[in-house]
């Protein structure tokens, strides 16, 4: 449901990828339960989600390694089920990057082609330009074992790109790499994906670079898909209590909706956004930390508050995470930018602290 | 780093027990050979001489180098039944390598390629002959290969054949000998690089255009090259000097190094030719255990 209204909105005629009603079982496991989802030319695509999801799953079918139990996948209007692997005018870059030991840096970006009808200038001419694009020029006659992490990442890069890929497939394309150099590599994938125009796939088990790096993320537990949304839409309107749990942090709140634009919990009345429901359903109100504010003196207007005890004080350099207790003895975790050039927590332990929000910063979750 | 030298000296005499073994089970019995290769035939108890006194001293030393000779070695370069008897081992060694690579690599494939939870009970059944008698099973291969054996039995029977072909005291026979014995030789050093291939690889082939048959020229291949190496020099190495296969099996026609070694040694007592034997022998061999050496060096190197 999510999916279409996406693709729809962008204005696509015809999306590049449909998964159609798929389904893979790996004997008594279902790894990918009947599933549809639908990806457009040029996206750049995360399919996000916690280890066994099916995400990798769905990855393999679209490159041809497994073969779906039930259900169609079309790339570009055509159903590529029985395609071979070899066949498919798809490439995908492993996560181990799975490149030739015995192969120099050349052979490895030049394997692709070579298995067409290229002539060797053409092919001369499409690795130098790979080098380029991956900026490993000078490297091109090294052996793998020769080069960094960092620069297997990019030959395995520039090997899956060279055919020109009407789709990429990127398998978790950065968790061999630390975390400075996964941050640089997640912008120049960005960067290389908007010039390239090519479809990317990415399937990643880390949320934050799959709202860096995509333009849409589809959320996967137990082979389904929970939401697919571009990133903002996912963080801000999750659309279920799992979703707004997987990604980010967030404070839940359990309670019914009361007669008004309001929801009775246990922390009292809470003023939200309208139109939520019926009155009278149960519900959650998620609430992400950071953006709770806290305040000594009890905040005016037109806010939600509550009163607590700081009681533990988590630093993180740029921002610090408070957990505060309640009246009811339940914890909210609030995030504060540490703005001040001191440094120093701008709140101790024990004090006595208001929380506030206003209504429209919390989501109302039915689910 | 107090206590320590006492650990250090444990670990000394640890890495010092190869070296030892060497010294005792190798090198010893290496020098003698040696020293006899370099005496000269009498009819006596050893039957060669000098035999060295060490009760005598230093003068005895002396008085034992002035009468060594390399005469020996003079005869094995001038009588052309030696060279040609090292001819003779190098090529049967040579051709049956070839064949137990051919026959080895679809094996080592095939249990590499099997469902894991079969493949230790496959890598069983090619280490099963083990459990039996090497000799045993070469005096098997006779009943089967003699003119009234089982595989006329069979031919015969199938009518393959119509008259019972001489299969024994040939060279087929010993091909047929050399391969069977050697065959877990070749297939384990092969499986073990086989199954250590990364399966992604294959894959990443696939991926990039590349069909079956053609990814296992490109990458299957090349990347086992050193299991087939291994398993060529392990195989290679010991058929150029057996002696039971082509002397239980083998036609009179037919002499290959080791049995040259035997007749010399046992018919005509002559100790320091067959000593020079064994000696050019080793010197023979030591090209490809080098090699081999070296292999194994570099796969531990970059196993790490």
């Amino acid at each position: 449901m999510a999916d279409s209204e996406a693709v729809e909105a962008r204005g696509d005629i015809q999306p590049l990828v449909r998964f159609e009603r798929v389904s893979k079982h790996f004997g008594a496991v279902t790894a990918v339960e009947a599933l549809t989802l639908e990806i457009a030319q040029g996206e750049f695509f995360a399919l996000l989600g916690p280890s066994g999801c099916g995400k990798t799953t769905l990855l393999r079918m679209l490159a041809g390694f497994e073969v779906p139990t039930e259900g169609r996948i079309f790339l570009d209007g055509e159903d590529i089920v029985s395609v071979p692997p070899h066949r498919r005018p798809v490439n995908m870059m492993f996560q181990n990057y799975a490149l030739f030991p015995h192969l120099t840096v050349e052979g490895n970006i030049a394997f692709g082609l070579r298995q067409e009808k290229a002539t060797r200038d053409e092919i001369a001419e499409r690795v130098t330009e790979m080098l380029a694009l991956v900026r490993l020029q000078g490297f091109g006659r090294r052996r793998i074992d020769q080069l960094s992490g960092g620069q297997r990442q990019r030959v395995a890069l520039a090997r899956s790109l060279i055919k020109h890929p009407r789709v990429l497939l990127l398998d978790e394309p950065l968790a061999a790499l630390d975390k400075k150099l996964r941050a640089e590599t997640q912008f120049e994938l960005m960067e290389l994906q908007r010039k390239l125009g090519t479809t990317f796939v990415i399937v990643t088990h880390d949320q934050q670079e799959a709202m860096i790096v995509a333009d849409r993320i589809a959320v996967m537990d137990h082979g389904r898909l929970m939401q697919v949304a571009p990133p903002a839409e996912i963080y801000e309107g999750p659309g279920s209590r799992w979703v707004a749990g997987f990604i980010g942090e967030v404070n839940m709140v359990e309670g019914k909706i009361g007669p008004g634009e309001n929801i009775d919990s246990a922390l009292g009345t809470l003023l939200v956004s309208a139109g939520v429901g019926e009155a009278g359903d149960k519900v959650w109100l998620a609430l992400r930390p950071e953006k709770i504010s806290m305040s000594v003196d009890r905040p005016k207007g037109n806010l939600n508050a509550v009163a607590g005890t700081v009681f533990e004080i988590g630093y993180r350099g740029d921002m610090s995470i408070y957990r505060v207790r309640l009246a009811d003895r339940s914890v909210m975790k609030v995030a504060l930018a540490n703005m001040s050039a001191g440094g120093t927590a701008r709140y101790a332990l024990h004090d006595l602290v208001w929380l506030s929000w206003p209504p429209e910063a919390g989501v109302v979750l039915t689910g | 780093m107090n206590g320590e030298p006492e650990k250090r000296w444990n670990v000394r005499a640890i890495v010092l027990l190869p070296y030892l073994w060497l010294a005792v089970f190798f090198l010893t019995p290496f020098v003698i050979v040696l020293k006899i290769s370099l005496s000269q035939t009498a009819l006596a108890q050893p039957p060669y001489l000098p035999v060295l006194d060490l009760a005598a001293g230093w003068a005895g030393l002396i008085e034992f180098a002035k009468e060594l000779s390399v005469d020996s070695y003079r005869l094995l370069s001038s009588d052309l039944l030696y060279l040609l008897s090292y001819l003779k081992s190098l090529q049967v060694a040579a051709i049956s390598t070839i064949i137990l690579l051919a026959i080895g690599y679809p094996f080592a494939y095939g249990i590499a390629r099997a469902p894991r939870g079969l493949q230790p009970l496959l890598v069983m059944a090619v280490v099963l002959p083990f459990w039996t008698s090497f000799l045993i099973r070469v005096y098997a291969w006779i009943n089967i290969l003699q003119r009234d054996g089982l595989l006329n039995d069979v031919f015969l029977r199938l009518q393959i054949i119509n008259a019972p072909a001489t299969w024994l005291s040939s060279d087929t026979a010993i091909y047929i000998g050399m391969v069977y014995s050697y065959l877990p030789f070749m297939v384990l050093p092969l499986y073990a690089t086989l199954e250590k291939m990364d399966e992604s690889l294959l894959e990443a082939a696939a991926d990039l255009g590349c069909p079956r048959w053609k990814t296992f020229w490109l990458v299957t291949l090349p990347l086992s090259v050193r299991g087939a190496v291994a398993g060529a020099l392990l195989c290679f190495i010991p058929i150029v000097g057996e002696f039971v296969i082509p002397d239980l099996l083998g036609g009179s026609e037919t002499l290959m190094i080791g049995q040259t070694l035997w007749t010399e040694f046992f018919s005509n007592r002559d100790w320091p030719v067959a000593s020079a034997i064994a000696i050019m022998l080793l010197a023979l061999l030591l090209v490809p255990i080098l090699v081999y050496e070296r292999l194994q060096r570099r796969s531990l190197e970059e196993g790490r």
